[in-house]
Formats: structure tokens, C-alpha cells, sequence
């Protein structure tokens, strides 16, 4: 405490400065997971491995005292974990590289996350079953003829790799440094209650039915809901785009300029941040079709209503999630963070997450944890034989159900776009505020 | 060496609090206009002096209709806050006779303020939603035969929502500065033949507008800065500069952000003096 510098004065300033200004942001956020140690005594240490503490910075997902728990009885040494939104999350890992060991983020991140160098390049050598990955993260390709083989936007295989261990640039072709492990994603897509739309719902474009005035919804995160948006716009014929994931100036301001026409035209009733929030505009009825994530689907259904996640003719919006390490890591502390990914696609966290409908990076692994009639229903989309459990233990598909958008070839195969960062981000912002204050 | 001590102590005694506003206020806001000067690529910000940000904030219509915006609900949260805190106020100062009462009562009106912040308004989505409260009791009374939807998600939300709570911001100073009037001075004015509105007028209105301009400045800076209400009540239909600012944040765009900051920081100010300028609260206090 002796020589604070004027800068770390600055710093530690900014940093909680920063700290209120996102606590007071994120007060109704999906999950704080609470983060507080174990107490258990003094152990005899037999292993130096044992004393290694790993921090964690993620989203809400993964940030669950089931896995942290599992990890430490498997592992042997400790986790700390801090549940934070997806731009908590992006902040934190590039203004405070102190802060974390280890980066639990989105792909769609890693392009202003690298650059800031915070990051270390991930030696796939030392990743045992790196090879056996699901190829769309290590090569692009899915399946002969899949529509995710050709996707827009920022799709995890433009930025797995890095040129070089030092690089801070993205490889397009495989090389033996990867930005991230993966290991949960999904394919989004529009949510409805079928009981009160009054029928299927089978294309995007039906966000901008005239049918649905005053009672849609649109995620209002500006990088995600511009992408939902162009899938309404190409979907209804009012638009064509060179990449959805990479709009020109040009195209960012027609579609901002169709999204204020529209919503002067009272089509949305209301713009979402945070899962709660589109949970709550469903369930309460005041919003009947919008663009929803999975177990905000799940959570509607848990309360008794019918909601359907809808498979769509002009296929879905896919997002992925990895762990990174950070640059500061070395010696055992980076041997415990290579333990923990080879963890991660051992198929225990994959069974775990699976049981609320995100997939894992090696399938096969998740499906060794998972009962063999939960592996059908999540993955192959067949009709449950069992009452479906979620991993907490709660009910939320009865016998017979079916995964909507059926197996994961399927839901996995029909991503069309992923969510991006674009060239254009800063004007994106910009035209995103202008539509808000419309 | 005595004399020394002497000359020293009242440093001694402002250095805490100097060091505290120092750390905690001046060289946090220091940084902010700091930043609001850097550069932005994109991606990430460097050190560096351009006055684009600031630029690009004038150059655009977006900031002048967002803060025009904010300046709506400011001049309408400021309305009926003080349509509802001086009756409240002067009920509480001028006809509650004992002290005790007053003083209860007036903690009766802190009551709700024992909740959250978040709680309060979150607890206003199902009363005035589509099948909320209000709405099913006007359906089931035949007013409507439709749900009304400008209920929730429409600045009417927003501002019932700020009104609530922000209003105790108002009823305190003004009862504060209410019980401070001298009873004497009603007495005469009845004395003298004054109307009710006459001593309204002429009396406590004057008297009580230190309170008000106290209020005032409360729920200025408090409606400036608002960005949480704006978003959960209108549903994101609505935007304020605090909001915008949040959204830049949240992508990261922290030099332009702060060149917001640093505007509003000064319009706000310039808001506050002004008050100050038309009430003298040192005088009256």
C-alpha cells in the first residue's frame, strides 16, 4: 500500500467509477451468481496445484455454483466466479486485465476483445480432444450442403484462430494458437405464444405483421437486434444485404430508418435488455412475438403458458460462447487453466448445460453425462420419452414434448448469421440511438 | 512550535474531507473530460486530443431531440412533484399542530421510500399493464372495452414513475423551509384582512421558496441523470441523454460517452445556477 502512484490512484478511480455505473446498469440482471468461497479448513497440500485460485469473468450461463463446485471436486483446486452481462463482461476484459484469470465470453466479443492484447493464444496441443470439436468452430463447415457452412456475421471460426502466438490478429485458416475454447452455444430465433397469435409462426418477417401491431418486441442490444432486424427486413422483401454481419454505412441507414418508420407505426410495444425482462413481456401478455433467447423460452414454459421458439423457413441467428486465458497467467496457474479446459469438453459442464437446451463442443462427450433419453430429446430431437428435468431440478417438458426446431443438425445446420461485430460498429451505435430516441 | 500546531489544525481538519472530494469527485470528473478529448477507433480508445467526439455530438439531431426529451420529463416530473409536495407540505407544516404528528407523519411519507429504488417502479409494471390492475378493473367497470395500452411502456409511465419517486425530494425541503416561517407572521397578514390565497401569495409561497428551489435542484439533477426509469417504463421507447450514454458505454465507446457526460455535467450545472441565481437559498436558510 506504500508507493500508490497517481496513475493507480486514476486507475482504481475509473475502475470503480466504472464498477458503480455498470452495477447500477445491471440491477435487474438475469443471474448474480453469489461467489463467496468455500470455507473449508486447511487441507493437507499434497499438490501445488491445490493452492491455484482461478478467477472467472463471464456471462450468466456458465457462471453457476453447480459447475464451479464440480470443477473444484474434479480439479482440485479453486474457481472464483463473477456473473456479469455480455458489455460488463467485454469492459472488464479489456480496461481491467488485472481483474480476471480466465475470460468466459462470446465469440462476437473476441473482435474488441483481442486487439487490446489481454488475451493469450490457447495452444491447441495442449487441448486432448481439440480435434474431435464440432468442425463449424475449427474449420466453418457443419455438414455437406449446410446453410451455417456459408453464414454471416461473426461466425466463431473467423476468429478461433490467431496467426501466431503473439499475434493479435485472427487467422482464417487453422493454425495451432486458438483465441477460445468453446464449449456452450445456439441457434436464436423469434419466441411466440401460439394461443395468442392465433396460429404458426414461420418467418421473420411476421415480426412486422401488421397482424402483431403494438404487441412485438425487439432485443435492444444494439449488435444482436440489428441482426434480428435485418433477418425481418431480407425476410420480408424490403431489404438485401451484402453481409448481415458486416452492414455498409448505407445499409445501416436504411434499416434504421425502417426500424423508426415502424416503430412510429406502434409495431413494438416494447425493447428488451435483459432475459427477465423479455420473460416478463411474455408471460404478462403484453408482448405476443419478439425475439427471445432459449431459456427465456423455457422460463415462459415453466410458468404454464404455451411458447413456441419458433423454427423459422429463413433459418437461425447463432451465437457461440469459449474461455480464454488471460495474458497475466503462467507457470501452474496456466497448467490449472489448461486442466480446466480440457475439462470443460470432457462432457460434465457439456451434460450440465445441455439439460437446458445449449449444446456442447463435442456432442458425444455431453450425451456420456446426460440419460440417454435426454440426449434424444435435446440433441436429436425426439419426442421425450421421460419428463424432461432441467439440471436444478425443475419440470419444463412433459413426456411426449418435442424440441422445437427439432435436432441439433437441424437447429445447428439452419444458422444463417451469427452475431457480429461490425467495421461499422461505432455507427451502428449511433444509428441505434437515433432509432431509441425516435 | 505551539503556534505552529495552531496554524495547522484547521488543515488537519478539512484534509480528510478534501482528500475524500479530491479522490472520490474531482479527479474522477478531471478524468472524464480527459477521455472526452481521446480518440476512438472503434474498437478501442487512445490518449490523444480531438474534439471529434464533441463534434459528432452537436453535428447530430439524435442529441438535440434526446435532450429536449430530457427536458420534458424534467419540466413534468418538476410539475407535479410540486403540485403534490407543497399541499402535502403545508397540510403537514401549517395543520398538523403538534410537533409529534408532524413529525410522524412525515415519516409516514418516507415509508415507501424503505424499498428500492428498482422495487418501486418495477411494482408499477403489472398495475398498469395490458392485463394489469387499472386495466382490468376499467374493463370490468365498462369504461373500455379495450385494454388502454398508453398505460405502460409511454412517457406517461415514465413520469408517473419519476413523480413517485422523486417526490419526497420535494415535500421535505419545502417542509422544511415551511416550518420555519413564523406563525406571527400569518396572524397578521389575517389580521391585516388577507385572503386565503392572499397569504398563499404573499406570505408562504415567498417564504417557502428556498424550500422549492432546494426541491427543484433535487429533482433537476436527479431527472438528468435518469436512465433506468426511462428504459423499464417506456419499455426502450423512450430515451434520455443518460440512457444514451449507457448504451456507449456499453459498447465501449468511452471517449464519446464522456464528451456526453461532460455536456450534460454542464448543462445541469447551468440549470442549478440558474435557480440559484432566481433563489437565494444561503439568504434564506
Amino acid at each position: 500500500m506504500t508507493n500508490i502512484s497517481r496513475r493507480k490512484l486514476i486507475q482504481t478511480g475509473l475502475a470503480a467509477g466504472a464498477f458503480l455505473a455498470t452495477t447500477n446498469c445491471s440491477a435487474n440482471n438475469q443471474t448474480s451468481t453469489p461467489t463467496a468461497s468455500t470455507g473449508t479448513g486447511p487441507t493437507i497440500i499434497t499438490n501445488k496445484i491445490k493452492d491455484v485460485t482461478l478467477r472467472f469473468i463471464g456471462t450468466g450461463v456458465a457462471q453457476i455454483n453447480e459447475i464451479k463446485e464440480q470443477a473444484e471436486k474434479d480439479l482440485g483446486f479453486k474457481l472464483q466466479l463473477r456473473a456479469l452481462s455480455t458489455e460488463e463482461n467485454n469492459q472488464i476484459a479489456i480496461t481491467q486485465p488485472g481483474q480476471y484469470d480466465m475470460f468466459d465470453g462470446e465469440y462476437f466479443s473476441l473482435p474488441l476483445v483481442v486487439p487490446s492484447g489481454n488475451l493469450q493464444a490457447i495452444d491447441v496441443k495442449r487441448i486432448k480432444e481439440f480435434g474431435k470439436i464440432v468442425p463449424f468452430f475449427t474449420t466453418g463447415k457443419f455438414y455437406e450442403g449446410a446453410p451455417v457452412n456459408t453464414s454471416q456475421g461473426t461466425s466463431p471460426s473467423k476468429v478461433m484462430y490467431l496467426k501466431d502466438k503473439d499475434s493479435k490478429e485472427f487467422s482464417a485458416t487453422p493454425t495451432d494458437w486458438a483465441t477460445l475454447i468453446p464449449f456452450q452455444y445456439n441457434a436464436d430465433t423469434l419466441g411466440y405464444r401460439p394461443d395468442l397469435t392465433g396460429g404458426k409462426i414461420q418467418s421473420w418477417a411476421e415480426l412486422f405483421d401488421p397482424k402483431f401491431k403494438g404487441k412485438t418486441a425487439l432485443l435492444d442490444i444494439p449488435s444482436i437486434g440489428i441482426m434480428d432486424a435485418a433477418m425481418v427486413l431480407e425476410a420480408s422483401g424490403m431489404m438485401k444485404f451484402g453481409d448481415k454481419g458486416n452492414m455498409t454505412k448505407e445499409e445501416l441507414d436504411k434499416v434504421i430508418e425502417m426500424l423508426i418508420q415502424k416503430k412510429k407505426e406502434g409495431q413494438f410495444r416494447a425493447f428488451w435488455k435483459s432475459f427477465d425482462e423479455s420473460v416478463n413481456l411474455m408471460s404478462s401478455g403484453e408482448v405476443v412475438l419478439q425475439s427471445m433467447w432459449s431459456p427465456a423460452v423455457t422460463a415462459v414454459k415453466a410458468k404454464g403458458l404455451k411458447c413456441v421458439y419458433g423454427p423459422l423457413k429463413e433459418g437461425y441467428r447463432g451465437w457461440g460462447g469459449g474461455v480464454g486465458i488471460s495474458k497475466n497467467l503462467s507457470g501452474i496457474n496456466l497448467d490449472a487453466a489448461y486442466e480446466y479446459l480440457n475439462w470443460l469438453l470432457d462432457g460434465w459442464v457439456g451434460g450440465f448445460l445441455g439439460r437446458q437446451g445449449y449444446y456442447s463442443a463435442i456432442p458425444d462427450n455431453a450425451k456420456k453425462f446426460m440419460k440417454p433419453e435426454e440426449a434424444d430429446f435435446w440433441y436429436e430431437g425426439k419426442p421425450a420419452a421421460i419428463d424432461i428435468i432441467d439440471p436444478f431440478g425443475k419440470k419444463i417438458e412433459s413426456k411426449g414434448a418435442v424440441r422445437d426446431g427439432g435436432s441439433f443438425k437441424e437447429r445447428l445446420g439452419n444458422v444463417v448469421c451469427w452475431n457480429s461485430v461490425m467495421k461499422e460498429q461505432t455507427y451502428l451505435i449511433q444509428k441505434w440511438n437515433e432509432f431509441i430516441a425516435a | 512550535m505551539l503556534k505552529n500546531w495552531r496554524t495547522l489544525q484547521p488543515y488537519l481538519l478539512v484534509a480528510p474531507q478534501t482528500i475524500v472530494l479530491l479522490l472520490f469527485l474531482v479527479i474522477p470528473i478531471l478524468t472524464i473530460v480527459a477521455v472526452s478529448f481521446w480518440e476512438f477507433n472503434g474498437y478501442s480508445m487512445t490518449p490523444g486530443f480531438t474534439l471529434s467526439n464533441y463534434q459528432a455530438i452537436f453535428a447530430s439531431k439524435v442529441y438535440l431531440t434526446t435532450y429536449l426529451n430530457t427536458f420534458k420529463f424534467v419540466g413534468l416530473v418538476w410539475f407535479f412533484t410540486i403540485l403534490i409536495a407543497y399541499p402535502v407540505a403545508y397540510f403537514l407544516a401549517f395543520h398538523v399542530k403538534t410537533l409529534r404528528w408532524q413529525v410522524i407523519l412525515f415519516l409516514v411519507c418516507t415509508i415507501p421510500f424503505l424499498t428500492s429504488n428498482i422495487i418501486r417502479m418495477i411494482s408499477w409494471i403489472p398495475f398498469l399493464g395490458r392485463e394489469g390492475v387499472i386495466n382490468k378493473s376499467l374493463m370490468a367497470l365498462h369504461f373500455t372495452d379495450k385494454p388502454v395500452e398508453m398505460f405502460l411502456f409511454s412517457d406517461f409511465a415514465v413520469v408517473l414513475a419519476m413523480v413517485h419517486l422523486y417526490v419526497l425530494f420535494m415535500i421535505g425541503p419545502i417542509f422544511n423551509s415551511m416550518m420555519r416561517i413564523d406563525r406571527m407572521l400569518v396572524s397578521a397578514a389575517e389580521d391585516a384582512g388577507a385572503s386565503a390565497f392572499q397569504i398563499q401569495k404573499e406570505v408562504i409561497l415567498p417564504l417557502s421558496s428556498s424550500g422549492i428551489a432546494i426541491g427543484t435542484i433535487f429533482i433537476v439533477t436527479l431527472v438528468m441523470g435518469e436512465f433506468a426509469t426511462v428504459r423499464l417504463m417506456s419499455g426502450g421507447q423512450s430515451s434520455s441523454i443518460g440512457y444514451l450514454i449507457k448504451n456507449q458505454i456499453g459498447s465501449l465507446q468511452y471517449p464519446l460517452a464522456a464528451a456526453n457526460a461532460v455536456i450534460l455535467l454542464i448543462i445541469t450545472l447551468m440549470l442549478v445556477f440558474a435557480i440559484l441565481r432566481v433563489v437565494d437559498i444561503r439568504k434564506e436558510l
